[in-house]
């Protein structure tokens, strides 16, 4: 049996990319920039200065309503209901097992109003688990998914970028005064914009919600403002090694139906003291004694553990690689693991198997690397 | 400037440069290009023996994992320590410094490769 083929789908800023020079890949059901000139580069661009990135595959769900608030404590593991409008939270979409559907971040628009993003190979399972949650209550959720384009520009230069860039205008709030995951709207040329100081690089960032029909406009002008400064485009490898080293899980890798939030140490996400949302039986119980945990695995050299590769503790065979590379900042391997709660401990000697060779590694605290303040 | 036409291919993303009986082997832009910026090459020792289609080394990106194929049947000649040390070399000069490996074989044996025009057309004539 196969599946049918699905056509991938096209960021609206498809053609921007293809003037740029970029590679692109599938992912989530989108073709999307995997790189533009060099992975390394963008990465260390990020590090350094800043990089762009085009998320629009990211699905987007308005909820509102005079319930909105206590429909989204009773959908998601957090208590979103107490965020101060202008807000951003990241949360988790849980069954009623505990397991993990998606992992979101969620933004207060207003008293009754959230804006809430998903993954793009979620987008499905989040918009009927949302459907079907909302019932009952006063609220509504639209998928606004494809009247939206996201925009990332993540770096220690980001704020010196969106300075920089004419036509954004009107900001709700300074951007030297909006702290890190809080929001603020503003205007790009007439069109609106949400301005959110959030991302999934470990730097200081911003990421921009415009209308696709203004996207195009959007990126060439942070491009041109930002090109100076040291801003360029970077793909998804970069993005992907960079969210790595921040030690941010990726929903399929790290996170999944069978995992529950504590085993991926994602416990305090979850608000355990609210009286009823979906999943609290699941993530009340203990984390059975032979459930692995996430951990954070560092090793010596040049060869890295990846995704799938099995972790030994001596000849025991004691858990998997979800992610690995060899780290472009640190410039030695790093991976995050399932391992089993006997060999999770901190500074604990493990080995992979690296397609045959016994790789020594050594169980470390998330993150690998975190910015300067 | 390499003459890419003079060169033989592999479907496993190979060029091979005929000099005599000693072949010298690296990848091609088009893999480079698909593998990202190469991050470890690991090459077989100087005097080993290598059989046509065997894995004989790893080209690692930071996204992936290239396998090494050997083309040709022979004895390795010589192995590019140059590009151990530095592996962006396979990115920056594909066809040139980022060579990966000489090997000594029976060049009859390599009427049997592609040449360019077959190699463009299994890659989708992207070039």
């Amino acid at each position: 049996m196969t599946d049918p083929v699905v056509p991938p789908r096209h960021s609206p800023l498809r053609a921007t990319h293809e003037a740029l020079g970029a590679s692109f890949t599938d992912f989530g059901g989108w073709l999307m920039p995997v790189r533009y000139t060099s992975d390394l580069a963008e990465h260390h661009a990020v590090r350094t200065a800043a990089g762009i990135f085009d998320i629009s595959h990211m699905a987007e769900f308005l909820v509102e309503g005079h319930e909105a608030a206590i429909f989204l404590d009773y959908a998601l593991a957090g208590r979103l209901s107490t965020m101060p409008v202008w807000k951003a939270k990241y949360s988790l979409l849980l069954e009623r097992s505990g397991g993990i559907l998606d992992d979101l971040v969620v933004y207060r628009l207003g008293d009754h109003s959230f804006f809430v993003v998903a993954n793009a190979g979620n987008h499905g399972p989040v918009a009927e688990a949302l459907a079907a949650r909302v019932s009952g209550f006063e609220a509504t959720v639209r998928d606004v998914s494809d009247e939206y384009a996201l925009i990332a520009v993540q770096g220690p230069i980001a704020r010196s970028v969106l300075e920089a860039t004419p036509g954004i205008a009107d900001l709700g709030r300074p951007l030297a005064d909006l702290p890190y995951y809080a929001a603020t709207d503003a205007f790009f040329e007439g069109v609106p914009l949400l301005v959110a100081r959030t991302g999934y690089t470990g730097e200081d960032g911003f990421e921009l919600y415009i209308a696709a029909s203004a996207a195009a406009r959007l990126w060439d002008a942070l491009l041109a403002a930002g090109s100076p400064l040291g801003l360029v485009p970077a793909g998804l490898a970069a993005r992907d090694t960079l969210r790595l080293e921040a030690g941010m899980p990726l929903y399929g890798h790290e996170l999944s139906l069978d995992i529950v939030p504590a085993q991926a140490g994602l416990g305090r996400v979850v608000a355990s003291d609210k009286n009823e949302f979906v999943g609290r039986e699941g993530v009340l119980a203990d984390v059975p004694a032979d459930a692995p945990v996430l951990v954070g695995l560092v090793a010596d050299g040049k060869r890295a553990g990846r995704a799938g590769y099995e972790v030994y503790r001596g000849d025991e065979r004691v858990g998997k690689i979800t992610s690995g590379a060899l780290s472009p900042t640190l410039q030695h391997p790093i991976a995050m693991a399932f391992v089993s709660q006997a060999a999770a401990a901190d500074g604990t000697a493990l080995t992979i198997d690296v397609r045959g060779t016994r790789i020594p590694a050594t169980v470390t605290a998330l993150p690998f690397y975190r910015r300067k303040k | 400037m390499t003459d890419l036409n003079a060169l033989k291919y592999t479907a496993e993303h190979e060029w091979i440069a005929l000099d005599g009986d000693l072949a010298t082997v690296g990848i091609t832009d088009f893999a480079a290009d698909k593998l990202g910026d190469v991050v470890f090459v690991e090459l077989p020792a100087a005097g080993s023996d290598v059989s046509a289609g065997q894995v004989v080394g790893e080209i690692e990106s930071t996204k992936s994992v290239g396998e090494l194929y050997a083309p040709l049947t022979g004895d390795v000649v010589e192995a590019n320590d140059a590009v151990v040390d530095d592996p962006s070399l396979v990115n920056s000069d594909p066809y040139g410094d980022g060579w990966l490996v000489k090997i000594r074989v029976d060049a009859a044996a390599a009427d049997d490769l592609l040449d360019r025009d077959a190699y463009v057309a299994l890659t989708g004539g992207a070039e």
